[in-house]
Protein backbone atom coordinates (compact mmCIF):
# COMPACT_ATOMS: atom_id res chain seq x y z
CA UNK A 1 0.00 0.00 0.00
CA UNK A 2 1.09 3.48 -0.14
CA UNK A 3 1.51 4.23 3.50
CA UNK A 4 0.01 7.90 2.91
CA UNK A 5 -1.06 10.11 5.62
CA UNK A 6 -4.36 11.94 6.60
CA UNK A 7 -4.11 14.79 9.20
CA UNK A 8 -7.89 14.33 10.17
CA UNK A 9 -8.91 17.84 12.25
CA UNK A 10 -11.53 16.85 14.87
CA UNK A 11 -13.73 18.53 18.01
CA UNK A 12 -13.36 17.27 21.27
CA UNK A 13 -16.82 15.11 20.63
CA UNK A 14 -17.79 11.23 21.30
CA UNK A 15 -18.65 10.99 17.65
CA UNK A 16 -15.01 11.68 16.87
CA UNK A 17 -14.49 8.06 17.72
CA UNK A 18 -14.07 6.86 14.14
CA UNK A 19 -10.95 8.39 13.18
CA UNK A 20 -9.77 8.25 16.82
CA UNK A 21 -9.97 4.39 16.82
CA UNK A 22 -8.97 3.49 13.41
CA UNK A 23 -5.85 5.22 14.50
CA UNK A 24 -5.74 4.16 17.72
CA UNK A 25 -6.37 0.18 17.04
CA UNK A 26 -4.49 -0.09 13.78
CA UNK A 27 -7.28 0.19 11.48
CA UNK A 28 -5.51 2.49 9.22
CA UNK A 29 -2.15 1.06 9.24
CA UNK A 30 -3.74 -2.27 8.24
CA UNK A 31 -5.25 -0.19 5.17
CA UNK A 32 -1.58 1.31 4.77
CA UNK A 33 -2.55 4.67 5.62
CA UNK A 34 -1.93 7.13 8.81
CA UNK A 35 -3.67 9.44 10.57
CA UNK A 36 -2.67 12.46 12.47
CA UNK A 37 -5.29 13.60 14.34
CA UNK A 38 -5.88 17.42 14.86
CA UNK A 39 -7.77 18.87 17.96
CA UNK A 40 -9.59 22.41 17.67
CA UNK A 41 -12.27 24.17 19.97
CA UNK A 42 -14.35 25.66 16.82
CA UNK A 43 -15.80 24.12 13.62
CA UNK A 44 -14.56 27.18 12.04
CA UNK A 45 -10.87 26.01 13.00
CA UNK A 46 -11.53 22.88 11.66
CA UNK A 47 -13.31 24.05 8.45
CA UNK A 48 -10.17 26.59 7.66
CA UNK A 49 -7.75 24.07 7.96
CA UNK A 50 -9.21 21.85 6.11
CA UNK A 51 -9.85 24.88 2.85
CA UNK A 52 -6.41 25.77 3.11
CA UNK A 53 -4.78 22.14 3.28
CA UNK A 54 -3.37 22.42 7.21
CA UNK A 55 -5.68 19.23 7.32
CA UNK A 56 -6.08 16.20 4.44
CA UNK A 57 -9.89 15.50 5.83
CA UNK A 58 -12.12 16.44 8.96
CA UNK A 59 -14.88 15.37 11.06
CA UNK A 60 -17.12 17.96 10.25
CA UNK A 61 -20.70 18.99 11.08
CA UNK A 62 -22.36 18.03 7.67
CA UNK A 63 -24.17 20.81 6.87
CA UNK A 64 -21.07 23.17 7.00
CA UNK A 65 -19.59 20.56 4.37
CA UNK A 66 -22.91 21.72 2.13
CA UNK A 67 -22.74 25.42 2.76
CA UNK A 68 -18.52 25.33 2.09
CA UNK A 69 -19.26 23.96 -1.22
CA UNK A 70 -22.61 26.58 -1.91
CA UNK A 71 -19.80 29.54 -0.77
CA UNK A 72 -22.11 30.84 1.75
CA UNK A 73 -20.69 33.45 3.66
CA UNK A 74 -17.03 33.03 2.22
CA UNK A 75 -16.04 31.90 -1.37
CA UNK A 76 -17.26 28.63 -2.53
CA UNK A 77 -14.95 25.36 -2.05
CA UNK A 78 -15.94 22.37 -3.33
CA UNK A 79 -15.95 19.22 -0.76
CA UNK A 80 -17.04 15.29 -1.07
CA UNK A 81 -18.01 13.33 1.56
CA UNK A 82 -17.25 9.88 0.98
CA UNK A 83 -18.40 8.73 4.58
CA UNK A 84 -20.99 9.29 6.85
CA UNK A 85 -19.19 9.31 10.41
CA UNK A 86 -22.98 8.59 12.10
CA UNK A 87 -26.31 9.60 12.70
CA UNK A 88 -27.71 11.24 15.71
CA UNK A 89 -26.33 11.46 19.56
CA UNK A 90 -27.09 14.40 20.13
CA UNK A 91 -29.52 16.31 22.69
CA UNK A 92 -31.52 18.91 23.77
CA UNK A 93 -30.55 20.16 27.34
CA UNK A 94 -32.74 22.69 29.49
CA UNK A 95 -31.90 24.80 32.21
CA UNK A 96 -32.83 23.03 35.38
CA UNK A 97 -35.22 26.32 35.63
CA UNK A 98 -36.55 25.96 32.18
CA UNK A 99 -36.85 22.17 33.04
CA UNK A 100 -39.34 22.76 36.06
CA UNK A 101 -41.03 25.43 33.85
CA UNK A 102 -41.55 23.20 31.10
CA UNK A 103 -42.21 20.02 33.87
CA UNK A 104 -39.42 17.91 32.16
CA UNK A 105 -40.16 14.12 33.70
CA UNK A 106 -37.63 11.32 34.90
CA UNK A 107 -37.97 9.95 31.58
CA UNK A 108 -37.28 11.25 27.48
CA UNK A 109 -40.90 12.88 27.10
CA UNK A 110 -42.72 12.97 23.62
CA UNK A 111 -41.42 15.53 21.33
CA UNK A 112 -44.69 16.92 20.88
CA UNK A 113 -45.89 16.93 24.48
CA UNK A 114 -42.72 18.66 25.76
CA UNK A 115 -42.92 21.10 22.39
CA UNK A 116 -46.19 22.10 23.76
CA UNK A 117 -44.96 22.58 27.07
CA UNK A 118 -42.29 24.41 25.65
CA UNK A 119 -44.82 26.38 23.56
CA UNK A 120 -46.72 28.26 26.54
CA UNK A 121 -43.14 28.67 28.80
CA UNK A 122 -41.97 30.75 25.36
CA UNK A 123 -44.91 32.65 24.66
CA UNK A 124 -44.76 34.26 28.57
CA UNK A 125 -40.89 34.74 28.12
CA UNK A 126 -41.31 36.38 24.85
CA UNK A 127 -44.12 38.45 26.37
CA UNK A 128 -42.44 39.54 29.51
CA UNK A 129 -39.37 40.83 26.66
CA UNK A 130 -37.11 37.92 27.90
CA UNK A 131 -37.44 35.54 24.97
CA UNK A 132 -36.16 32.45 26.01
CA UNK A 133 -32.25 31.45 24.26
CA UNK A 134 -31.05 28.21 22.90
CA UNK A 135 -27.28 27.54 22.25
CA UNK A 136 -26.84 25.62 18.93
CA UNK A 137 -22.86 24.63 18.02
CA UNK A 138 -22.94 26.53 14.69
CA UNK A 139 -25.08 28.35 12.36
CA UNK A 140 -24.47 25.28 9.64
CA UNK A 141 -25.51 22.31 11.85
CA UNK A 142 -27.55 19.39 11.92
CA UNK A 143 -27.91 20.54 15.78
CA UNK A 144 -29.50 24.04 14.26
CA UNK A 145 -32.09 22.64 11.91
CA UNK A 146 -33.06 19.63 14.33
CA UNK A 147 -33.94 22.61 16.96
CA UNK A 148 -35.45 24.21 14.35
CA UNK A 149 -37.29 21.79 12.87
CA UNK A 150 -38.48 20.22 16.37
CA UNK A 151 -39.58 23.85 17.73
CA UNK A 152 -41.64 24.98 14.00
CA UNK A 153 -43.09 21.49 14.35
CA UNK A 154 -44.61 22.39 17.65
CA UNK A 155 -45.90 25.55 16.77
CA UNK A 156 -42.83 28.03 17.98
CA UNK A 157 -40.98 30.23 15.03
CA UNK A 158 -37.39 30.27 15.72
CA UNK A 159 -36.60 32.96 14.26
CA UNK A 160 -39.17 35.54 16.22
CA UNK A 161 -40.02 33.45 19.77
CA UNK A 162 -37.20 32.23 20.66
CA UNK A 163 -32.85 33.27 20.42
CA UNK A 164 -30.77 30.75 18.59
CA UNK A 165 -27.42 31.88 19.35
CA UNK A 166 -24.04 30.12 18.53
CA UNK A 167 -21.55 28.51 21.42
CA UNK A 168 -19.44 26.07 20.15
CA UNK A 169 -19.47 22.39 21.41
CA UNK A 170 -16.58 22.56 24.31
CA UNK A 171 -18.30 26.00 25.80
CA UNK A 172 -21.90 25.03 25.37
CA UNK A 173 -22.16 23.36 29.16
CA UNK A 174 -20.46 26.72 30.46
CA UNK A 175 -22.73 28.52 28.50
CA UNK A 176 -25.76 26.58 30.10
CA UNK A 177 -24.45 26.97 33.77
CA UNK A 178 -23.78 30.70 33.14
CA UNK A 179 -26.73 31.12 32.50
CA UNK A 180 -26.28 32.49 28.82
CA UNK A 181 -28.56 30.21 27.48
CA UNK A 182 -31.72 28.55 28.36
CA UNK A 183 -31.23 25.50 26.27
CA UNK A 184 -28.49 23.77 24.54
CA UNK A 185 -28.64 21.89 21.57
CA UNK A 186 -24.90 19.73 21.40
CA UNK A 187 -23.03 16.41 20.80
CA UNK A 188 -21.99 14.19 23.63
CA UNK A 189 -20.09 14.48 25.86
CA UNK A 190 -21.67 17.88 26.22
CA UNK A 191 -25.01 17.49 27.30
CA UNK A 192 -24.01 14.66 30.04
CA UNK A 193 -21.55 17.39 31.36
CA UNK A 194 -24.10 19.56 31.82
CA UNK A 195 -26.32 16.93 33.47
CA UNK A 196 -23.50 15.56 35.85
CA UNK A 197 -23.02 19.43 36.62
CA UNK A 198 -26.24 19.98 38.12
CA UNK A 199 -26.69 22.84 35.20
CA UNK A 200 -29.28 21.04 32.88
CA UNK A 201 -31.98 18.23 32.34
CA UNK A 202 -31.78 16.27 29.19
CA UNK A 203 -35.32 17.37 27.33
CA UNK A 204 -34.78 14.78 24.21
CA UNK A 205 -32.70 12.98 22.03
CA UNK A 206 -32.28 14.50 18.29
CA UNK A 207 -32.81 11.02 17.45
CA UNK A 208 -36.40 11.32 18.85
CA UNK A 209 -36.57 14.39 16.48
CA UNK A 210 -35.52 12.38 13.16
CA UNK A 211 -35.05 8.85 14.31
CA UNK A 212 -31.95 8.56 11.36
CA UNK A 213 -30.19 11.88 10.82
CA UNK A 214 -27.15 12.88 9.40
CA UNK A 215 -24.90 13.63 11.76
CA UNK A 216 -21.38 14.42 10.84
CA UNK A 217 -19.57 13.20 8.07
CA UNK A 218 -15.59 12.92 7.02
CA UNK A 219 -15.47 15.85 4.60
CA UNK A 220 -12.09 15.87 2.48
CA UNK A 221 -11.43 18.71 -0.54
CA UNK A 222 -12.63 17.43 -4.17
CA UNK A 223 -9.41 18.19 -5.41
CA UNK A 224 -7.67 16.12 -2.72
CA UNK A 225 -9.92 13.33 -3.71
CA UNK A 226 -8.90 12.90 -7.45
CA UNK A 227 -5.48 13.02 -6.36
CA UNK A 228 -5.40 10.55 -3.89
CA UNK A 229 -8.28 8.96 -4.82
CA UNK A 230 -7.42 5.32 -3.51
CA UNK A 231 -5.49 6.72 -0.37
CA UNK A 232 -9.23 8.04 0.60
CA UNK A 233 -10.63 4.57 -0.24
CA UNK A 234 -7.94 3.34 1.94
CA UNK A 235 -8.96 5.79 4.79
CA UNK A 236 -12.95 4.86 3.82
CA UNK A 237 -12.68 1.30 4.55
CA UNK A 238 -10.25 1.91 7.92
CA UNK A 239 -13.14 4.30 9.17
CA UNK A 240 -15.53 0.96 8.25
CA UNK A 241 -13.64 -1.35 10.07
CA UNK A 242 -13.39 1.37 13.21
CA UNK A 243 -17.23 1.33 13.22
CA UNK A 244 -17.56 -2.34 13.36
CA UNK A 245 -15.61 -2.18 16.28
CA UNK A 246 -17.13 0.62 17.98
CA UNK A 247 -20.64 -0.60 17.99
CA UNK A 248 -19.57 -4.80 19.02
CA UNK A 249 -20.78 -5.73 22.18
CA UNK A 250 -18.03 -5.20 25.04
CA UNK A 251 -15.74 -2.81 23.29
CA UNK A 252 -17.38 0.00 24.75
CA UNK A 253 -15.39 0.57 27.63
CA UNK A 254 -11.89 0.54 25.83
CA UNK A 255 -13.74 3.10 23.24
CA UNK A 256 -14.19 5.11 26.31
CA UNK A 257 -10.80 5.18 27.82
CA UNK A 258 -9.38 5.70 24.20
CA UNK A 259 -11.55 8.62 23.78
CA UNK A 260 -11.17 10.32 27.40
CA UNK A 261 -7.83 10.55 26.99
CA UNK A 262 -6.33 14.10 27.29
CA UNK A 263 -5.21 14.52 23.34
CA UNK A 264 -8.82 13.63 22.19
CA UNK A 265 -12.28 14.85 24.43
CA UNK A 266 -10.20 15.50 27.66
CA UNK A 267 -13.81 14.70 29.14
CA UNK A 268 -15.21 12.15 31.68
CA UNK A 269 -14.53 8.66 31.26
CA UNK A 270 -17.65 7.74 32.34
CA UNK A 271 -20.09 10.73 30.34
CA UNK A 272 -18.36 9.40 27.36
CA UNK A 273 -19.06 5.49 28.30
CA UNK A 274 -23.31 6.50 28.87
CA UNK A 275 -23.06 7.57 25.45
CA UNK A 276 -21.68 5.17 23.81
CA UNK A 277 -23.64 2.29 25.43
CA UNK A 278 -27.00 4.76 24.42
CA UNK A 279 -27.58 4.97 28.51
CA UNK A 280 -28.42 8.65 29.07
CA UNK A 281 -28.71 10.26 32.60
CA UNK A 282 -31.14 12.81 32.23
CA UNK A 283 -31.39 14.71 35.38
CA UNK A 284 -28.56 15.07 37.93
CA UNK A 285 -28.14 12.36 40.05
CA UNK A 286 -30.60 10.32 38.07
CA UNK A 287 -30.46 6.99 37.15
CA UNK A 288 -29.29 6.42 33.51
CA UNK A 289 -32.05 5.59 31.10
CA UNK A 290 -31.80 3.40 28.03
CA UNK A 291 -32.81 5.16 24.72
CA UNK A 292 -31.45 2.79 21.69
CA UNK A 293 -30.30 3.76 18.79
CA UNK A 294 -29.49 7.37 20.34
CA UNK A 295 -26.00 7.40 18.80
CA UNK A 296 -26.08 5.36 14.98
CA UNK A 297 -22.57 4.62 13.72
CA UNK A 298 -22.71 1.70 11.62
CA UNK A 299 -25.70 -0.78 11.25
CA UNK A 300 -28.09 -0.39 8.21
CA UNK A 301 -25.40 0.82 6.43
CA UNK A 302 -25.30 3.83 8.53
CA UNK A 303 -22.11 5.24 6.95
CA UNK A 304 -23.08 5.50 3.62
CA UNK A 305 -23.41 9.03 2.14
CA UNK A 306 -27.00 9.20 0.65
CA UNK A 307 -27.56 11.73 -1.35
CA UNK A 308 -30.88 12.04 -0.17
CA UNK A 309 -29.46 13.41 3.22
CA UNK A 310 -27.43 16.26 1.53
CA UNK A 311 -30.53 17.19 -0.21
CA UNK A 312 -32.82 17.31 3.62
CA UNK A 313 -29.98 19.34 4.39
CA UNK A 314 -30.27 21.63 1.77
CA UNK A 315 -33.56 22.14 1.99
CA UNK A 316 -32.92 23.23 5.50
CA UNK A 317 -30.43 25.61 5.06
CA UNK A 318 -32.64 27.33 2.56
CA UNK A 319 -35.44 27.23 5.04
CA UNK A 320 -33.36 29.00 7.68
CA UNK A 321 -31.37 31.33 5.67
CA UNK A 322 -34.71 32.67 3.46
CA UNK A 323 -33.07 31.39 0.52
CA UNK A 324 -34.95 31.13 -2.99
CA UNK A 325 -35.16 27.21 -3.93
CA UNK A 326 -32.39 26.58 -6.37
CA UNK A 327 -32.13 23.34 -8.69
CA UNK A 328 -28.41 23.77 -9.21
CA UNK A 329 -27.66 24.41 -5.70
CA UNK A 330 -29.83 21.31 -5.11
CA UNK A 331 -27.14 19.32 -7.24
CA UNK A 332 -24.63 21.25 -5.62
CA UNK A 333 -25.40 20.26 -2.05
CA UNK A 334 -26.57 16.59 -3.38
CA UNK A 335 -23.10 15.96 -5.12
CA UNK A 336 -20.98 16.70 -1.70
CA UNK A 337 -22.00 13.51 -0.85
CA UNK A 338 -20.08 10.96 -2.56
CA UNK A 339 -21.75 7.23 -2.37
CA UNK A 340 -19.25 6.60 -5.70
CA UNK A 341 -16.34 6.41 -3.34
CA UNK A 342 -18.05 4.53 -0.41
CA UNK A 343 -18.85 1.88 -2.90
CA UNK A 344 -16.09 1.63 -4.78
CA UNK A 345 -14.27 1.65 -1.15
CA UNK A 346 -15.82 -1.14 0.20
CA UNK A 347 -16.52 -3.53 -2.69
CA UNK A 348 -15.79 -7.10 -2.46
CA UNK A 349 -15.97 -6.85 1.16
CA UNK A 350 -18.79 -7.78 3.48
CA UNK A 351 -20.50 -4.87 3.88
CA UNK A 352 -23.55 -4.53 2.32
CA UNK A 353 -23.70 -1.47 -0.11
CA UNK A 354 -26.83 0.27 -1.17
CA UNK A 355 -28.14 -0.14 -4.72
CA UNK A 356 -29.80 3.52 -4.74
CA UNK A 357 -27.65 6.63 -4.16
CA UNK A 358 -30.99 8.48 -2.75
CA UNK A 359 -34.41 7.40 -1.02
CA UNK A 360 -36.93 9.04 0.10
CA UNK A 361 -36.17 10.05 4.35
CA UNK A 362 -38.26 9.86 6.96
CA UNK A 363 -40.57 7.47 5.06
CA UNK A 364 -40.45 3.91 7.14
CA UNK A 365 -42.59 3.15 10.01
CA UNK A 366 -40.87 -0.33 10.29
CA UNK A 367 -37.65 -1.88 9.63
CA UNK A 368 -38.14 -3.07 6.08
CA UNK A 369 -35.51 -5.10 3.23
CA UNK A 370 -33.71 -2.76 1.27
CA UNK A 371 -32.11 -3.09 -2.44
CA UNK A 372 -28.42 -3.83 -2.22
CA UNK A 373 -25.38 -4.58 -4.86
CA UNK A 374 -23.73 -6.58 -2.11
CA UNK A 375 -24.23 -8.08 0.95
CA UNK A 376 -27.90 -7.79 2.90
CA UNK A 377 -29.26 -4.67 3.78
CA UNK A 378 -32.03 -3.91 6.80
CA UNK A 379 -32.94 0.07 7.11
CA UNK A 380 -34.90 0.57 10.56
CA UNK A 381 -37.43 3.04 10.94
CA UNK A 382 -36.03 6.57 10.03
CA UNK A 383 -39.31 8.96 11.31
CA UNK A 384 -39.17 12.18 11.44
CA UNK A 385 -41.25 13.44 14.84
CA UNK A 386 -44.28 14.50 12.74
CA UNK A 387 -44.32 11.80 10.70
CA UNK A 388 -43.75 13.47 7.52
CA UNK A 389 -41.55 12.09 4.67
CA UNK A 390 -38.85 14.36 2.17
CA UNK A 391 -38.60 13.09 -1.20
CA UNK A 392 -35.48 14.60 -2.62
CA UNK A 393 -36.84 15.16 -6.05
CA UNK A 394 -39.71 17.80 -4.82
CA UNK A 395 -37.83 19.82 -2.35
CA UNK A 396 -40.34 22.70 -3.40
CA UNK A 397 -43.24 20.74 -2.22
CA UNK A 398 -41.68 19.23 0.85
CA UNK A 399 -40.69 23.32 1.93
CA UNK A 400 -44.15 24.67 0.78
CA UNK A 401 -45.58 22.37 3.48
CA UNK A 402 -43.43 23.06 6.50
CA UNK A 403 -44.88 24.90 9.35
CA UNK B 1 -7.12 58.48 -2.01
CA UNK B 2 -9.39 55.82 0.34
CA UNK B 3 -10.44 56.63 3.35
CA UNK B 4 -8.93 54.97 6.41
CA UNK B 5 -10.00 51.09 6.65
CA UNK B 6 -10.95 50.51 10.49
CA UNK B 7 -9.21 47.29 11.49
CA UNK B 8 -10.26 45.50 14.88
CA UNK B 9 -8.17 42.99 16.20
CA UNK B 10 -9.70 40.05 18.13
CA UNK B 11 -6.96 37.86 20.39
CA UNK B 12 -6.51 35.74 22.95
CA UNK B 13 -3.65 36.96 23.56
CA UNK B 14 -3.68 40.63 24.42
CA UNK B 15 0.06 40.53 23.93
CA UNK B 16 0.24 39.65 20.55
CA UNK B 17 -3.07 41.87 20.01
CA UNK B 18 -0.77 44.47 21.17
CA UNK B 19 2.18 43.42 18.37
CA UNK B 20 -0.10 43.62 15.81
CA UNK B 21 -1.54 47.03 16.25
CA UNK B 22 1.98 48.18 16.45
CA UNK B 23 3.16 47.09 13.11
CA UNK B 24 -0.18 48.02 11.57
CA UNK B 25 0.29 51.43 12.99
CA UNK B 26 3.84 51.53 11.86
CA UNK B 27 2.27 50.87 8.54
CA UNK B 28 0.18 53.93 8.94
CA UNK B 29 -2.56 52.11 9.19
CA UNK B 30 -3.99 53.90 12.76
CA UNK B 31 -7.56 53.26 12.59
CA UNK B 32 -7.41 50.54 15.07
CA UNK B 33 -10.19 48.58 17.34
CA UNK B 34 -8.65 46.21 19.59
CA UNK B 35 -11.36 43.94 20.97
CA UNK B 36 -11.31 43.33 24.69
CA UNK B 37 -11.42 39.42 24.79
CA UNK B 38 -13.10 39.46 27.89
CA UNK B 39 -15.98 41.50 27.17
CA UNK B 40 -18.69 40.47 25.24
CA UNK B 41 -17.86 40.00 21.41
CA UNK B 42 -20.60 40.79 19.49
CA UNK B 43 -21.19 44.25 21.15
CA UNK B 44 -18.25 45.31 20.73
CA UNK B 45 -17.58 44.42 17.40
CA UNK B 46 -21.19 46.28 16.35
CA UNK B 47 -19.80 49.41 18.00
CA UNK B 48 -16.59 49.48 16.21
CA UNK B 49 -18.06 48.71 12.87
CA UNK B 50 -15.06 47.83 11.16
CA UNK B 51 -13.83 46.60 7.13
CA UNK B 52 -11.25 44.08 8.27
CA UNK B 53 -11.66 41.97 11.34
CA UNK B 54 -8.27 39.92 12.54
CA UNK B 55 -8.74 37.03 14.58
CA UNK B 56 -6.29 34.33 15.75
CA UNK B 57 -7.09 31.38 14.09
CA UNK B 58 -7.94 29.00 17.79
CA UNK B 59 -9.88 32.00 18.97
CA UNK B 60 -12.60 30.13 20.71
CA UNK B 61 -15.29 32.90 20.16
CA UNK B 62 -15.32 31.91 16.04
CA UNK B 63 -18.06 30.33 15.62
CA UNK B 64 -20.09 32.88 16.94
CA UNK B 65 -18.12 35.62 15.20
CA UNK B 66 -19.45 33.79 12.28
CA UNK B 67 -23.00 33.91 12.84
CA UNK B 68 -22.66 37.21 13.90
CA UNK B 69 -21.36 38.24 10.32
CA UNK B 70 -24.09 36.11 8.45
CA UNK B 71 -26.77 37.64 10.34
CA UNK B 72 -25.81 41.31 10.18
CA UNK B 73 -25.00 40.39 6.73
CA UNK B 74 -28.91 39.44 6.51
CA UNK B 75 -29.46 42.90 8.01
CA UNK B 76 -27.60 45.55 6.05
CA UNK B 77 -23.76 45.33 7.01
CA UNK B 78 -22.06 42.76 4.49
CA UNK B 79 -19.15 41.38 5.93
CA UNK B 80 -18.75 37.84 6.29
CA UNK B 81 -16.01 36.69 3.70
CA UNK B 82 -12.82 35.09 3.96
CA UNK B 83 -9.68 36.11 2.45
CA UNK B 84 -10.07 36.13 -1.35
CA UNK B 85 -9.60 32.89 -2.43
CA UNK B 86 -7.77 33.75 -5.35
CA UNK B 87 -4.54 34.51 -3.40
CA UNK B 88 -4.44 30.88 -1.89
CA UNK B 89 -0.94 30.93 -1.01
CA UNK B 90 -1.38 34.17 0.57
CA UNK B 91 -4.62 32.61 3.03
CA UNK B 92 -1.97 29.19 3.23
CA UNK B 93 0.58 31.45 4.97
CA UNK B 94 -2.14 33.33 6.99
CA UNK B 95 -3.76 29.72 8.43
CA UNK B 96 0.16 28.55 8.76
CA UNK B 97 0.64 31.32 10.94
CA UNK B 98 -2.75 31.18 12.77
CA UNK B 99 -3.94 34.08 11.53
CA UNK B 100 -7.80 34.34 10.37
CA UNK B 101 -9.83 37.30 9.20
CA UNK B 102 -13.02 38.66 7.28
CA UNK B 103 -13.41 41.68 5.49
CA UNK B 104 -16.76 43.53 4.28
CA UNK B 105 -17.50 42.46 1.20
CA UNK B 106 -16.21 44.47 -1.92
CA UNK B 107 -13.38 45.74 -0.26
CA UNK B 108 -10.78 45.55 -2.33
CA UNK B 109 -8.13 42.88 -2.18
CA UNK B 110 -4.99 45.49 -3.11
CA UNK B 111 -6.09 47.12 0.05
CA UNK B 112 -6.37 43.99 2.04
CA UNK B 113 -3.36 42.38 1.15
CA UNK B 114 -0.98 44.25 2.85
CA UNK B 115 -2.98 43.89 6.37
CA UNK B 116 -3.09 40.31 6.41
CA UNK B 117 0.86 40.23 5.14
CA UNK B 118 1.61 42.01 7.76
CA UNK B 119 -0.95 40.69 10.64
CA UNK B 120 1.38 36.91 9.19
CA UNK B 121 4.66 38.51 9.90
CA UNK B 122 3.87 39.61 13.02
CA UNK B 123 2.50 36.59 14.34
CA UNK B 124 5.17 34.71 13.11
CA UNK B 125 7.41 36.96 14.81
CA UNK B 126 4.99 36.62 18.11
CA UNK B 127 5.70 32.71 17.80
CA UNK B 128 9.40 33.28 17.76
CA UNK B 129 8.89 35.23 20.79
CA UNK B 130 6.83 32.88 22.82
CA UNK B 131 9.02 29.52 21.31
CA UNK B 132 12.46 31.86 22.84
CA UNK B 133 10.88 32.60 25.91
CA UNK B 134 9.85 28.92 26.50
CA UNK B 135 12.99 28.01 25.86
CA UNK B 136 14.45 30.74 28.01
CA UNK B 137 12.16 29.27 31.00
CA UNK B 138 12.85 25.50 30.48
CA UNK B 139 16.70 26.18 30.49
CA UNK B 140 15.86 28.04 34.10
CA UNK B 141 14.11 25.66 35.50
CA UNK B 142 16.82 23.06 34.42
CA UNK B 143 19.68 24.70 35.52
CA UNK B 144 17.01 24.74 39.19
CA UNK B 145 16.79 20.68 39.06
CA UNK B 146 20.68 20.41 38.54
CA UNK B 147 21.02 22.54 41.73
CA UNK B 148 19.07 20.87 43.87
CA UNK B 149 20.17 17.30 42.30
CA UNK B 150 23.95 18.38 43.02
CA UNK B 151 22.67 19.76 46.70
CA UNK B 152 21.58 16.18 46.92
CA UNK B 153 25.15 14.52 46.02
CA UNK B 154 27.11 16.87 47.84
CA UNK B 155 25.20 16.47 51.31
CA UNK B 156 24.77 12.44 50.55
CA UNK B 157 28.26 11.42 49.70
CA UNK B 158 30.39 14.36 51.31
CA UNK B 159 31.65 15.93 48.09
CA UNK B 160 32.01 19.36 46.88
CA UNK B 161 30.39 21.16 43.93
CA UNK B 162 32.73 20.65 41.08
CA UNK B 163 32.93 16.80 41.84
CA UNK B 164 29.08 16.21 42.65
CA UNK B 165 28.80 18.56 38.93
CA UNK B 166 31.49 15.49 37.70
CA UNK B 167 29.27 12.95 39.16
CA UNK B 168 26.23 14.33 37.21
CA UNK B 169 28.13 14.43 33.87
CA UNK B 170 29.63 11.30 33.96
CA UNK B 171 26.94 9.32 34.61
CA UNK B 172 24.90 11.25 31.75
CA UNK B 173 27.61 10.37 29.02
CA UNK B 174 27.71 6.50 30.28
CA UNK B 175 24.00 6.61 29.70
CA UNK B 176 23.44 9.02 26.88
CA UNK B 177 21.07 10.97 28.65
CA UNK B 178 21.25 15.09 29.17
CA UNK B 179 22.18 16.02 32.69
CA UNK B 180 19.06 17.18 33.75
CA UNK B 181 17.10 14.43 33.20
CA UNK B 182 19.77 12.32 35.46
CA UNK B 183 19.32 15.40 38.17
CA UNK B 184 15.57 15.04 37.64
CA UNK B 185 15.77 11.10 38.62
CA UNK B 186 18.10 12.13 41.63
CA UNK B 187 15.34 14.40 42.68
CA UNK B 188 12.04 11.50 42.33
CA UNK B 189 14.48 9.25 44.03
CA UNK B 190 15.23 11.42 46.61
CA UNK B 191 11.41 12.34 46.95
CA UNK B 192 10.50 8.77 47.22
CA UNK B 193 13.42 7.38 49.19
CA UNK B 194 15.03 10.20 51.19
CA UNK B 195 15.41 10.60 55.01
CA UNK B 196 13.03 13.56 54.49
CA UNK B 197 15.81 15.57 56.51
Amino acid sequence: MTGETFRIGFLPLVDAALPILAHELGFAAREGVAIELVRDMTWATVRDRLLYGHTDAAHLIAPLAIATALGRDRPAVSLAVPFVLGLNGNAVTFSSALAIEVGLGETLGDPAAVGAALKRVAAARKAAGNPLRFGVVHRYSSHNYMLRYWLAGVGIQPDADVEIVVTSPPFAADALAAGEVDGICVGEPWNSIAVDRGAGHIALATAQIWRRGVEKVLAVRSDVVETRRSAVEALVRALHAAAARFVEPGTAEESADILARREYLDAPREAILRAITDRIRLVPGGAPVHYPDFMFQYREAANFPWRSQAAWLYSQLVRWDHLAFSPADAATASAVFRPDIYRAALAGSGAPLPGASSKLEGGLAEPIGAGSTQGRLMLGSDRFFDHRAFDPDDIPGYLSELP
Amino acid sequence: MARAMRIAIIDTSTTRAAIISDGLREAGLDDLVVIDPAGPLVAQIEAAQPEVVLVNLENPGRDLLEDFFAMSRALARPIAMFVDQSDAEATGAAIDAGVSAYVVDGLSKQRIKPVIDLAVRRFQAFSRLQRELDEAKSALAERATIDRAKAILMKRRGIDEPAAYALLRGQAMRSSRRIAEIAEAILTSEALMGDGA
